[in-house]
């Protein structure tokens, strides 16, 4: 498949996520801008200027009709998709490192930092889906990272926005009641921290990658893990394919500091995919010239995209030969 | 006292203050006399021991004898009862047959992969995974290596080397060497090797650790065991002026017969020692003054018909230009030390000695450089030891050789040379070559067309514009595998079949000759294996594992295996992939009678073994896919039941999705804008 190339940032992608319809595809990046593309010829839609530190993180409702970003100059702000405009800020202690809208649109959530004696949280603040409605300052609930504990770096809600799963500096998978602010279950994940979860089309099960080069499946009800995937590269992103084959497609590679040939094959800069159920890689794709820091699949599964280090977002249409693999069984 | 007191701090060590203790009794004329002996308390242990070891039987005066005991021996034979009793006999506990992988019916191999922590062996199954037989963690703290005929694994450990084998796996044998870095076998595996950089000091082990060693083998750096029993044969020092510089290695070469063993003193002299009295042969070591490197032959002229010489093992050597005398290269017979053959050269840079594996032919490599020593080329020197008076046939290359080996068992050699100016000797053996240089494969043979004058060595065939450094025949000769390797721009592995031959020759056209050497050299395939840093034949010659060590490179690490014609038959990356090394077989025990009527026959065995593979074949394709089918079948069972509980609860609260009425339906709606960019009106006339 030929990919197409966006170039439309200037620094390294941070995310990059798919509205419901899958039409839309926005990406956030550190050079403080978000970009709307179609993504079904990579034209660029607009751009939404406002904050004044690198956008870690952004998230669409499902009406694709607001647009909320997480940045490191310790907002998160509202926008409307179609026009461009913010309508509201909301201030933090910290920078704001991943956010999520509710499975009902009613509420997004916001993880931040830990920083400067403040300590890590998980605010849930609430959403007036009307574009023209004041929006509240008040967070519903906030859930504060105790001392000792380590922080927690993403989350996202399960179905019926029953809990918010998180996952943490030290590669544990924490799951919260978050109306009564209580901690249900932890596990062990992983060895090392989480650096991306990924829920499935129906937030019953999600998918975590870890700087441990593992990717794993849980259960998000129970906890359990499902399913292992190793690799030989540290993962900055994992991602499962809905519809018509069932792929996992993972992400990651050597950190700048760490490449120290110049050949593009020895950082490992490839998207890989794997059998989700039978573990087994099935292909590789390469292309990236920097390590793929973050991966998203179209809803309808007939594409996906990644975005990488080196400021460019490649989206893939797959060919037809995809859709009719087969594993033997 | 003082004179005891300096006798034993400067025999033994330094002694604890007040340790000396002399009783002294009254005699008979009342004056304060010793009673003969005293008791002495040292600083440390070694001190003490040391004292028992020097000074017992220390005489003090012509008639007047020291003996000195340790107090604890005194105490222990004090103690001893008067009964005798008699001492209990061990059951005889069978030995493991330790050649017991040779009889696997399906003839598999073995070999041994070290990665990360864990050394493990396992049966080779080409294409499927290969099937463990044993692992352990931590088994070894540098890295293992196969007796030459593949009946032990060793292992390194800061106390010495272990050996183990038998289908269990248990250690056969241990050689307490501290710090021991570099071993070699005997080629039959009677004899073993070691090194360390730590000299021995036998004072240095505790008391209750087994120590072989004694007084003789003090500040000693090599020792050669016997491998059955485990005992200690001699030691010897080290013949380096400092430790620093890199020790050859191996420093002792055997002679096939495993009657000899000797070493080069460089520069200086060759030190030939018969096994297994481990004496020097003639109590004296033969000098030669500028000697640097020495070669056995391979060849058991005893067996052999074709080798002139008959009772006596051969070596081979080379010196440099010393004083007026050229530099040359001496063919000499173990044990008469007679010299059989010499060869004057001039120029020269660097030899390399290297044997035909039946010791017919030696070719020696011969660096040399122009009279300006500007350029750098070489010449092979090849000794014909099947002819009488041994001549001596000079190729001349014009560039320099990179590598050089004889086909095992055959009469044909490959080189690789090399006219890039890149190329340095140096850089060939670092670490990763971050150049690729141009290389020239060159495959030789005797020429037996020319009959105008005696037969001699020419190319057969040429093949430039190559870029692989390394060469490696199978051990059954034939096939050949030149690589490039460790380097990170270009990872070629390289298919050759020597004696190719094509399906459809019609040799009546050519009116009566037959293919000549040339037409049968075959590429049979090209493949690539990233990262590529060793290459490994099987000892069968049936299959050739490349492998990516993170000792070597960084990267991808694992290992691909391929069968002789270059097909890939298994691939697997594993992280922290350190080495993999084939399990050598012992020599074949079939008469050459025997292996001709099975190469006879060989059509009916095929037809067995087809069978037995396609049999094999399903089974684990079989057990594959019912795993999978299990793993799918799981899962789809956990979804179900995750989905009816999920869509349990959504009905509970009401909150059930609502699919848009849009959904999935999508209107793609395409604009046309007609813009006038420019208007203009032209009269014609």
């Amino acid at each position: 498949m030929r990919p197409i190339l966006l170039q439309g940032h200037t620094r390294s992608l941070t995310q990059i996520k798919y509205n419901r319809e899958g039409d839309l595809l926005f990406t956030v990046s550190k050079d403080k801008v978000c970009n709307a593309w179609y993504s079904h010829n990579g034209e660029r839609l607009g751009t939404y200027n406002g904050h004044v530190g690198s956008v870690w993180t952004v998230d669409v409702n499902s009406a694709s009709t607001l647009l909320v970003t997480g940045s490191a100059d310790n907002t998160c702000k509202l926008w409307e998709v179609q026009t461009g405009k913010c309508l509201k800020t909301w201030e933090f202690k910290t920078a704001v490192k991943r956010v999520a809208f509710s499975e009902d649109d009613s509420m997004v959530l916001c993880v931040t930092e830990e920083r400067m004696g403040f300590a890590g949280t998980i605010t849930v603040l609430p959403v007036n889906p009307d574009v023209n409605a004041e929006q509240s300052s008040k967070p519903v609930m906030e859930l504060v990272n105790q001392k000792g504990q380590s922080k927690a770096v993403v989350a996202d809600w399960s179905y019926l926005d029953k809990y918010i799963i998180s996952g943490h500096e030290d590669g544990s998978l924490c799951q919260w009641d978050w109306k009564n602010n209580k901690k249900l279950n932890t596990v062990k994940a992983h060895d090392g921290l989480i650096s991306d979860l990924q829920m499935s089309p129906d937030r019953s099960y999600c998918i975590t990658s870890s700087k441990d080069k593992v990717a794993k499946i849980f259960d998000i009800e129970t906890l359990e893990e499902k399913k292992c995937f190793v690799t030989d590269t540290p993962l900055n992103s994992a991602t499962l394919t809905p519809k018509f084959q069932e792929f996992v497609i993972v992400g990651g590679g050597q950190e700048a500091m760490d490449v120290t040939t110049t050949s593009a094959r020895a950082g490992k800069f490839e998207s890989r995919f794997y059998h989700k159920i039978l573990e087994e890689e099935v292909g590789r794709v390469r292309g990236h010239f920097g390590p793929i820091n973050t991966l998203a699949v179209h809803p309808d599964g007939k594409s996906y995209s990644s975005g990488g280090e080196d400021g460019y977002i490649r989206v893939h249409h797959f060919d037809p030969e995809y859709f009719t693999f087969k594993m033997e069984i | 006292m003082s004179v005891l007191n300096k006798l034993f701090s400067k025999g033994a060590g330094p002694i604890k203050d007040g340790g000396m203790w002399m009783p002294m009794s009254p005699n008979d004329d009342g004056k304060m006399e010793s009673k003969g002996y005293l008791f002495i308390e040292f600083e440390t242990v070694e001190a003490a021991i040391a004292a028992v070891k020097n000074l017992d039987g220390h005489k003090m005066s012509k008639s007047h004898q020291l003996s000195v005991n340790k107090f604890t021996d005194v105490e222990k034979y004090g103690k001893m009862s008067d009964e005798y009793v008699e001492p209990k006999t061990t059951d005889f506990q069978a030995k493991e047959h330790i050649k017991g992988w040779l009889a696997d019916d399906q003839a598999r191999d073995q070999f041994v992969m070290y990665r990360g922590e864990d050394v493990s062996v396992f049966w080779n199954r080409k294409s499927e995974d290969p099937e463990h037989v044993h692992t352990r963690n931590n088994w070894t703290e540098t890295y293992v290596q196969w007796s030459p005929l593949g009946s032990y694994l060793s292992t390194f450990h800061t106390q010495g080397i272990a050996l183990w084998g038998g289908p269990s796996w248990n250690q056969i044998v241990r050689f307490v060497h501290p710090g021991v870095k570099l071993i070699d076998f005997s080629p039959n595996e009677r004899y073993l090797v070691t090194w360390s950089n730590e000299p021995i000091q036998p004072s240095k082990f505790p008391a209750d650790s087994p120590n072989p060693f004694s007084e003789y083998d003090e500040g000693n750096q090599v020792v050669i065991w016997d491998v059955k029993t485990g005992a200690l044969l001699r030691s010897f020092p080290s013949v380096e002026e400092n430790s620093t510089k890199s020790v050859q290695w191996p420093m002792f070469k055997w002679s096939q017969s495993e009657k000899y063993f000797a070493r080069v003193v460089p520069k200086q002299q060759l030190s030939i020692y018969e096994a297994p009295s481990m004496g020097l042969l003639d109590k004296k070591s033969i000098k030669i003054p500028g000697i640097m490197d020495f070669e056995w032959s391979p060849g058991r002229g005893q067996d052999d018909a074709k080798l002139v010489q008959k009772e006596q093992d051969t070596l081979a050597y080379w010196t440099p230009e010393v004083g007026n005398q050229p530099a040359r290269v001496t063919l000499m017979s173990v044990p008469n030390k007679e010299i059989i053959r010499t060869k004057n050269l001039f120029n020269v840079n660097d030899c390399k000695l290297f044997w035909q594996s039946k010791g017919y032919y030696l070719a020696v490599k011969v660096d040399r450089h122009t009279k300006t020593k500007k350029s750098q080329f070489s010449n092979i020197e090849i000794f014909n030891l099947c002819e009488k008076g041994v001549p001596v046939e000079t190729l001349e290359i014009k560039d320099p050789v990179i590598a050089l080996a004889w086909e095992p068992r055959g009469e044909r050699f490959a080189t690789i040379t090399s006219s890039d100016p890149n190329y340095t000797s140096q850089t060939a053996g670092a670490q990763q070559q971050q150049t690729t240089i141009k290389t020239v494969l060159s495959l030789y043979a005797l020429d037996h067309a020319s009959k105008a004058h005696q037969n001699g060595f020419a190319p057969f065939k040429i093949f430039d514009k190559k870029t692989c450094n390394y060469l490696f025949w199978s051990p059954k000769g034939r096939h050949l595998v030149t690589a490039t390797l460790r380097n990170s721009s270009v990872f070629d592995l390289e298919f050759w079949d020597l004696d190719f031959e094509p399906l459809n020759t019609n040799s009546s056209n050519d009116g009566g000759k037959s293919a000549t050497a040339a037409t049968q050299v075959q590429l049979l395939t090209t493949k690539e294996h990233y990262g590529v840093s060793d290459i490994e034949w099987d000892p069968t010659g049936r299959y050739v594992v490349s492998g990516s060590s993170m000792w070597r490179q960084s990267g991808d690490y694992g290992f691909i295996l391929w069968d002789f014609k270059g097909q890939m038959l298994f691939k697997q990356n594993i992280d922290k992939f350190k080495q993999l090394l084939w399990r050598p077989r012992p020599h074949s025990l079939l008469t050459q009678d025997m292996k001709k009527k099975i190469k006879k026959n060989l059509r009916q065995y095929a037809k067995q073994f087809e069978e037995e593979d396609l049999a094999a074949g399903d089974a684990n394709a079989a057990k594959l896919i019912a795993a999978r089918r299990k793993a799918i079948e799981d899962w789809y069972g956990w979804r179900k039941a995750t989905e009816r509980r999920v869509t349990q609860e959504r009905a509970d609260l009401g909150k059930e999705i609502v699919k848009n009425a849009d959904e999935g339906k999508s209107e793609v709606i395409e604009e046309w804008v007609e813009e006038v960019i420019e208007e203009s009106e032209e009269i014609v006339e």
